[in-house]
């Protein structure tokens, strides 16, 4: 790891920390990826009748609960941020670690989500509907391991007390995470 | 990293106060506190992090490319020559090596070679450089983006080698034709050329990001939004277009890969997919991608032209607005690629008339920038000869882009040389001719040392001539109903004319003129690197900041950080004994 | 605005700028509190279903959904306190994603193009993933 930072990294012509600007520009770049998505399953949906019958074999328990999962885990990262703020490293790192563990939990579930629809048949081939519901979900699966990595790494730092404003970084991109999920669920799981 | 390292100081809102208290005035390499640079050969030309060496690492890497994609045209053209005949170092061009070669050459020289030096390259070694710090923002994620995009060059190359060998089903890659191996018969070809792309997107998002955020934030004490010159204002505008169009093809990436490798259908009508559904994805990324490699090609002319006419911009507000304006209405046309793909013929009206409307501010950059040469003294060394000559030829594809806006005549012209002719007159002023005058702008500030004058004439006029030797026949075969990816027009009598064949020929000696005189190019290139003379910190009299650092800049880029006082095109200001005036000079 | 200008150029990447910090001090709703009401819309968005009437399912899965993802940008991302700089990016980013609907969706809801049909509904049996999708257009 470096041991200094380049001068260009330490100012902030927009007022703005570059770490976190560079983060809303990442957000940014997530929200056409996934409003692509999203926007073509919305069409489609409108589109084809059928699919709000093979809609209806999702489980609203387990997206439900998956949703009340990361709502809390969302919590536990804001709490980790204001600890961080407040410089206690410790507690950030403690609630950083409560976050993974909702995010293991999410992943949990899903995995016996997807386990259950695919024994029962409702396999990614089985109809364009169900190439939607496994890649998005998939693709916000891999977003939430890839959220875990990236926060154990921080909250790693932040035990030490070092780099504690990556601890908002990371809860930031843990949001957007959690919003992502807060358009999938009713879209594949509430509206049948 | 310790990120508590020399943290700024506040400077004063103010722009001309006595600037005593920030970093400008302290030494900056001793207060990074061990910021210094590499020492190896490794660290320094191959691990480095220092913008400088990341932009040359994508400028080379695009070159090379560059003479592959080269290749691959003279390749396909000589067949379309010369039909069914051995092409003298490549071998016979079968119907579907044919079609692998012009699907990669266009991919190539759009995504690794366009892309690469107009953003990565020139936007690497520039923005740091002329917005007056000492690198990147996040040099270690500049080079990772660096590293990904080298990644995604070999595997691009490697899909020419799997078997069944290189993709064939056009840049664009519509399904069906794309979405199984049955249909395209690259099974691993395809999936491969997909990664690739998609590879080398992240490393442009990821650079992207680096560049908008270094731009926003880390500019010099002093530097307002109107002291930017204009070639960063236009790389940054690009990479957030970039940034902006490249997520919904992102998506459509995910599901064609699987159509390709899992078996989904997703684009397949005949299991519920929707075909058009990829091209409106595709499209709505491939047409602000022409805007992502216009803008900063536009740029660097900017500067080229203003250094070498001694004359101030002209209307450098409106230019910049009318860029932003230009950036956020190429969202709105990308239909205009798909009048005959049986869109609905209401979006075809609506997207007629944008795509008209949108000529009307590019005109205007042109007239602006034709307003600046107005009066100017202008000196023509290469880099201007390129400079000029991006203006007159852009114009060309800009005017022919007009016709095929208009969805009327767009479905009698639509896939025909008339087309091909139309984006080549787009594309080579932007990625060849605008590049060029960037690098021989910039040869003494990268290398230290001056190019040869009279090798770059005579790589200019190779360049210029075999260009339209090339493409000015295409309009005329494609008016009379050339169509697109035919391997050989022997097979249709009524393309099968002397006529049309002479002129296909025309097209190809123009091709092997402008690929001859590149060698010029390359020998003056090499040849400058250890014989050239050796150039001053500011050869060229110009006022941007990149001129203030020595040259070549060392690791750190500036002895004492400079502060900016005035705009950057203070060329032949009344009043002063000298016609330039640097941004970093107090008044 | 005034404030932006006097903040700028002043070390950002320590953990907490005074300016934030001070704006967090005073008036921030607690975060255990936002998270209440998240969870009593997410209940409210489960129950909506249940009473079969159409466009109260729409208004509990949707309009629910916008504003919890609005809740969770403003206090838990801290949008509320961010540069207004940062809100206007965001918001003309997630303005293409309509201009990309309003593109395509004529296009979407088409089932038919030259030298196309679309089936309007495949199943493949359980168990066998890679059948031939199942012929022609047409329900069975």
């Amino acid at each position: 790891m470096a041991t200094s930072v380049p001068l260009a990294t330490t100012r902030a012509a927009t007022g703005i920390p570059t770490a976190r600007l560079a983060m809303w520009w990442v957000i940014a770049s997530e929200i056409v990826i996934f409003g692509g998505l999203l926007a073509t399953y919305v069409m489609l949906r409108l589109h084809h009748d059928h699919w709000a019958e093979e809609a209806s074999h999702t489980s609203t328990l387990a997206g439900g609960f998956n949703t009340f999962v990361l709502l809390t885990s969302s919590l536990f990262a804001v709490l980790a941020h204001q600890a961080a703020e407040r410089g206690r490293g410790v507690r950030a790192a403690r609630f950083l670690w409560y976050t993974i563990g909702g995010g293991a939990t999410f992943m949990l579930v899903k995995a016996f989500e997807y386990t259950n629809e695919i024994s029962h048949g409702y396999t990614m081939f089985r109809d364009v509907f169900w190439s939607y519901y496994y890649t998005a979900t998939g693709l916000h699966g891999l977003h939430v391991l890839a959220g875990m990595v990236c926060m154990a790494i921080v909250a790693a730092g932040a035990r030490r007390g070092e780099n504690l404003h990556r601890v908002e970084l990371v809860g930031i991109y843990w949001h957007f995470v959690d919003m992502v999920w807060i358009f999938l669920f009713p879209l594949l799981y509430i509206a049948k | 990293m310790a990120l508590t390292v020399d943290a700024e100081h506040t400077v004063p809102a103010r722009r001309r106060g006595a600037p005593a208290s920030h970093d400008g005035h302290r030494g900056a390499p001793a207060a990074h506190g061990g910021h210094h640079g590499p020492t190896s050969f490794w660290s320094t030309y191959v691990f480095s992090t220092d913008h400088k060496v990341i932009g040359l690492q994508y400028m080379f890497t695009g070159m090379v490319m560059a003479l592959i994609g080269g290749f691959m045209a003279y390749a396909f053209r000589m067949q379309l020559a010369f039909p069914d005949q051995p092409v003298p170092g490549f071998g016979l061009v079968t119907p579907n090596v044919y079609n692998s070669l012009v699907t990669n050459h266009g991919a190539i020289m759009i995504f690794w070679v366009a892309m690469p030096m107009l953003i990565a390259g020139f936007g690497n070694f520039l923005i740091p450089l002329m917005i007056g710090c000492d690198d990147m923002v996040f040099p270690r994620l500049n080079r990772l983006s660096y590293q990904l995009f080298f990644v995604s060059a070999i595997v691009l190359l490697a899909s020419f080698v799997v078997p069944g060998g290189g993709f064939g089903g056009a840049w664009t890659s519509y399904p069906p034709l794309s979405s199984s191996g049955t249909f395209n018969h690259t099974p691993w070809g395809a999936p491969l050329w997909l990664a690739a792309v998609a590879i080398e997107f992240i490393a442009f998002l990821l650079g992207g990001i680096n560049f908008i955020t270094t731009a926003m934030n880390a500019r010099a004490p002093g530097m307002r939004m109107w002291d930017i010159p204009m070639v960063v204002w236009m790389i940054v505008i690009a990479s957030i277009l970039f940034m902006a169009s490249a997520g919904p093809l992102i998506a459509g990436a995910i599901m064609l890969l699987l159509d390709q490798v899992a078996g989904t259908h997703f684009f397949t009508p005949a299991a519920g997919g929707d075909p058009l559904l990829w091209q409106h994805l595709f499209w709505f990324f491939g047409h602000p991608e022409v805007y992502v490699v216009l803008l900063p090609a536009m740029g660097i002319v900017a500067e080229v032209i203003t250094v070498h006419a001694r004359k101030k911009l002209f209307a450098y507000k409106t230019i910049l607005y009318t860029t932003a304006g230009t950036a956020a209405f190429s969202f709105v046309v990308w239909a205009h690629h798909q009048f005959v793909a049986g869109i609905d013929p209401r979006m075809a009206n609506l997207f007629t008339i944008t795509t008209l409307l949108i000529s009307i501010p590019i005109g205007e950059m042109l007239f602006c920038y034709i307003a600046t040469l107005w009066g100017g003294s202008i000196e023509f060394k290469t880099s201007m000869l390129f400079g000029v000559a991006f203006l007159a030829e852009f114009l060309l594809g800009g005017v022919t882009g007009i016709f095929l806006g208009a969805s009327a005549v767009d479905v009698y012209l639509h896939d025909t040389y008339f087309v091909v002719a139309h984006f080549h007159y787009t594309f080579v002023p932007i990625a060849i001719i605008a590049v060029f005058a960037g690098i021989y702008h910039w040869y003494p500030k990268m290398f230290g040392r001056l190019m040869d004058e009279t090798l770059g004439k005579i790589h200019f006029w190779g360049t210029i001539i075999g260009f339209n030797t090339i493409f000015l026949p295409l309009f005329v075969t494609g008016a009379a109903g050339d169509h697109r990816r035919i391997y050989s027009y022997q097979h249709f009598q009524q393309l099968a004319t002397d006529g049309l064949q002479s002129l296909r020929v025309v097209a190809t000696v123009g091709m092997l003129i402008m690929l001859l005189a590149q060698t010029a190019f390359i020998v003056n290139f090499v040849r400058s690197l250890v014989r050239g003379a050796p150039a001053a910190a500011n050869p060229w009299r110009a006022n941007t900041l990149e001129w203030a650092a020595p040259s070549p800049p060392p690791h750190g880029n500036f002895a004492e950080m400079p502060t900016v006082y005035r705009g950057p095109y203070e060329y032949s200001v009344p009043g002063r004994t000298e016609d330039y005036w640097p941004q970093n000079v107090p008044a | 605005m005034a404030q932006q200008t006097a903040t700028a150029y002043t070390a950002p990447t320590t953990p907490a700028t005074p300016a934030r910090a001070s704006e967090r001090a005073h008036g921030h709703p607690s975060y255990v509190k936002i998270w209440g009401i998240l969870l009593a819309l997410l209940a409210a968005s489960i129950a909506g279903p249940f009473f079969g009437i159409m466009w109260l399912t729409l208004v509990t899965a949707f309009g629910i959904a916008v504003v919890k993802a609005v809740m969770v940008a403003a206090y838990f991302m801290h949008l509320n306190i961010e540069k207004p700089l940062v809100r206007y990016m965001l918001l003309a980013i997630a303005a293409l994603v309509l201009v990309l609907w309003a593109g395509i969706y004529p296009d979407v809801q088409k089932s038919e193009g030259q030298n196309w049909r679309q089936a309007e509904r495949v199943v493949r049996p359980a168990g066998d993933a890679h059948a031939k999708p199942a012929g022609e257009a047409g329900r069975h």
